[in-house]
């Protein structure tokens, strides 16, 4: 499993930590929904960065307050079928103008990377052994996209246009 | 018709490199067949009982005679020589390989054809009327904003993984000939009340084991924000959408749950923000989409009703077709001529390579080359002028094209069932073929008129059973094939669900229960109204005792 963000192989600093484990004196930490809504100022009052982990069946609007100080937001995938996730990064970047780290956990897979990319992602857990040869070729992808999204590419209307 | 430009021909040819790879990577073991399922469902590829099908997108049902060459090259290389038109408007290929279908997928892009979405939880093919920019009656021409959504949702990066499949459809005629009621989301164009064309947005239609008619979520929109409303019912769905039961993940069942009303407060208040986003659209967009469609440069010529009367009158044959196939053209002179694809021995919906290719040149020669196929599994010649319309019934009815059946009870929709389907619980093609071998008087058909006959094989609808006149639905009963029929069932302007008229009867049974439905109709006929009509007057319990009456009867004896 390896961390890719900005379509390069990163050091992943954070720690994930369960909602019913004892959160670590220091160190950045990802945390769940459950803990940052009942310990948020305590969250905000660390020295390290924090990020907060949403299921897919916990859209951001229940995120409230302190969002902005998010350094980053995972967004799970807890099967590959489960398309939640991208309308909750596309709210996340296009309607709270969240512009930290949007990280894709869980069943992050290969063939779904070029759709994360479009939808405001930027930092991917991947389970492959060659994650980065594999990230470069599936982001690659498509070169023409019709719809405008978060991550503001031109869209096949606006090339069009420009003709 | 729509072109493709240099970015549209990028894009499909994009798709079908990676398709290639993911081919690749299944055969080569690195793919599960769990995790490439989805994969090659969004490129129209499913594991059938005895091989892989393809379908084939046809957007909007048009077709240029190049494309249905193409269609027919297909069925001679890589099928058995037939492909299967439908109620989607698309085509099927039945005994595909997956190891040909990247290079399949390549010649359909070279004549600017796709399997994109044909399948999988993402937006389906955009479906319409078959008549668009022709019928007589169309208020405006509903295939300039089938293409807009067809580039919108083709590889939309968010709604690809959807709870279920998503259908839209897009009718511009007051006459409902796309069932847009019955789709997740129907658009009716109609001019609001200072007169300015735009839709009427219905949301939350469909069949399958849970049929229900759509709500109006809006009562006019603006063209100018079709998309934008469009992507909010999508998001609102993409989040709140079941995905906890693979039969309750469609937008009917979450639309019925909370209420259209409560529906419609979460897709006001996401559209409120998006509206006036990127995706609205520049009337010169609109404008530049309508020029693809702009009416094709017809000859002035007189409309030879009269004349045609003469030759009508010297031959049965030709006056039957011409009462039942042939349909009245906006512009003077010409006529939308029907080919359907149903007649005794004839599998509902399938044609074979040589009839596809001779259908491309009769399209040449008398219709400036297009062809639309329909919901109802046929095809249409769209601008053949009158004075062709004798020598084009001959050269139909010498291809054995010219059943003279359109919207009669033999024109029936009938999905693919249990000979080919791992779904279907009964055979639903030789049932069909024992419906067109029973009622082989076509007078005696085209005095019974407009009666449509929706066959499913199984409770998931593919056969449109809950929207046919006459609906018969195909059940297991304790390892038996039985089929179960309703009555009152509709998919046009006023769509209705039918009623379930009795217990299910074997095969052999139905069409004599459909002889008893039919001559109880003629018994109770007022005034030459419809069967759909008079079935709502009476209601169903004469139509009972026609045909269980009839049967118990016979127990008795």
């Amino acid at each position: 499993m390896a961390l890719i963000k900005n379509g390069e192989l990163a050091d992943d600093s954070f720690v994930f930590v369960d909602d019913d484990a004892a959160l670590p004196p220091n160190g950045a930490v990802i945390v769940g929904l459950a803990l940052w809504q009942t310990s948020r100022e305590d969250l905000l009052q660390r020295s390290e960065a924090i990020g907060l982990v949403l299921k897919s069946d916990q859209p951001p609007e229940l995120i409230g307050d302190g969002l902005q100080q998010l350094a980053v937001i995972a967004l799970e995938f807890p099967a590959f079928r489960d398309g939640r996730a991208y309308s909750y990064a596309r709210l996340l970047r296009e309607k709270y103008d969240f512009r930290g780290e949007l990280r894709a956990v869980g069943d992050v897979l290969l063939e779904q990377l070029h759709f994360m990319v479009r939808t405001g992602f930027d930092a991917f857990d991947i389970q492959s052994d060659d994650s980065l040869a594999d990230f470069e070729v599936a982001a690659a992808d498509f070169s023409v996209w019709y719809q405008p999204t978060a991550d503001g590419r031109d869209t096949a209307l606006e090339l069009r246009r420009r003709q | 018709m729509y072109r493709y430009d240099e970015f549209d021909d990028k894009l499909v040819g994009e798709r079908v490199e990676q398709f290639r790879r993911q081919v690749e990577r299944r055969l080569a073991g690195e793919l599960s067949e769990d995790q490439f399922k989805p994969l090659r469902l969004m490129n129209g590829l499913y594991m059938q009982l005895h091989a892989y099908m393809l379908r084939v997108n046809v957007p909007y049902g048009s077709l240029s005679s190049k494309q249905m060459r193409a269609f027919a090259h297909i069925a001679r290389t890589y099928d058995k020589g037939f492909g299967h038109f439908t109620t989607r408007q698309n085509i099927q290929y039945n005994w595909v390989k997956l190891e040909e279908t990247p290079d399949l997928l390549r010649e359909l892009a070279d004549v600017e054809v796709t399997a994109i979405q044909s399948s999988g939880n993402c937006v389906r093919n955009i479906t319409s009327d078959q008549y668009a920019g022709r019928a007589e009656e169309e208020l405006a021409d509903p295939r300039i904003y089938c293409e807009l959504l067809r580039q919108y949702s083709v590889l939309h990066p968010e709604f690809s993984y959807l709870p279920r499949k998503f259908k839209i459809a897009v009718t511009g005629s007051p006459t409902d000939r796309a069932a847009v009621a019955l789709h997740d989301i129907g658009l009716r164009m109609h001019r609001n009340d200072a007169g300015e064309m735009g839709f009427e947005v219905l949301v939350g239609g469909g069949q399958g084991r849970t049929p229900f008619i759509a709500h109006t979520i809006r009562e006019w929109l603006a063209p100018e924000h079709v998309l934008s409303y469009v992507e909010a019912i999508l998001r609102i769905y993409n989040i709140f959408g079941r995905r906890d039961n693979i039969n309750k993940a469609r937008i009917k069942i979450i639309v019925n749950q909370m209420g259209i009303d409560k529906y419609r407060e979460l897709v006001d208040e996401e559209w409120e923000r998006i509206r006036d986003g990127a995706l609205k659209l520049p009337q010169e967009e609109i404008d530049r989409i309508d020029a693809y469609f702009a009416p094709p440069v017809y000859e002035t010529l007189e409309d030879l009703t009269t004349e045609l009367g003469a030759l009508r009158e010297a031959d049965t044959d030709f006056d039957r077709w011409m009462g039942s196939n042939v349909i009245a053209h906006k512009i003077d002179g010409y006529s939308i001529v029907n080919i359907t694809l149903k007649a005794p021995g004839r599998v509902p919906g399938d044609i074979n390579a040589d009839d596809m290719d001779a259908i491309a040149d009769l399209a040449d020669r008398y219709s400036l080359g297009e062809i639309r196929v329909s919901h109802r599994q046929n095809l249409t010649l769209v601008d053949v002028q009158q004075r062709d319309l004798h020598t084009l019934w001959q050269e139909l009815d010498a291809l054995t094209l010219a059943t003279p059946n359109l919207g009669q009870l033999t024109d029936i929709i009938c999905c693919p069932g249990l000979d080919y389907c791992n779904l279907a619980n009964a055979r639903s093609i030789p049932l069909a073929d024992d419906i067109n071998q029973h009622f082989l008087d076509v007078d005696h058909l085209a005095l019974v008129g407009d009666l449509t006959v929706n066959i499913s094989g199984c409770m998931n609808a593919c056969g449109h059973h809950h929207v046919g006149n006459i609906g018969i639905l195909g059940v297991d009963k304790r390892g038996k094939e039985y089929f179960q029929l309703t009555l009152g069932g509709s998919s046009d302007e006023g769509a209705s669900l039918g009623d379930r008229l009795g217990r299910g009867l074997p095969q052999e049974e139905v069409p004599g229960a459909i002889e008893a439905i039919v001559d109880c109709y003629l018994e109770v006929r007022e005034d030459g109204e419809r069967f759909l009509d008079a079935y709502r007057r009476v209601g169903i319990e004469p139509f009972k005792d026609a045909v269980y009456g009839t049967a118990d009867n016979k127990e008795v004896a």
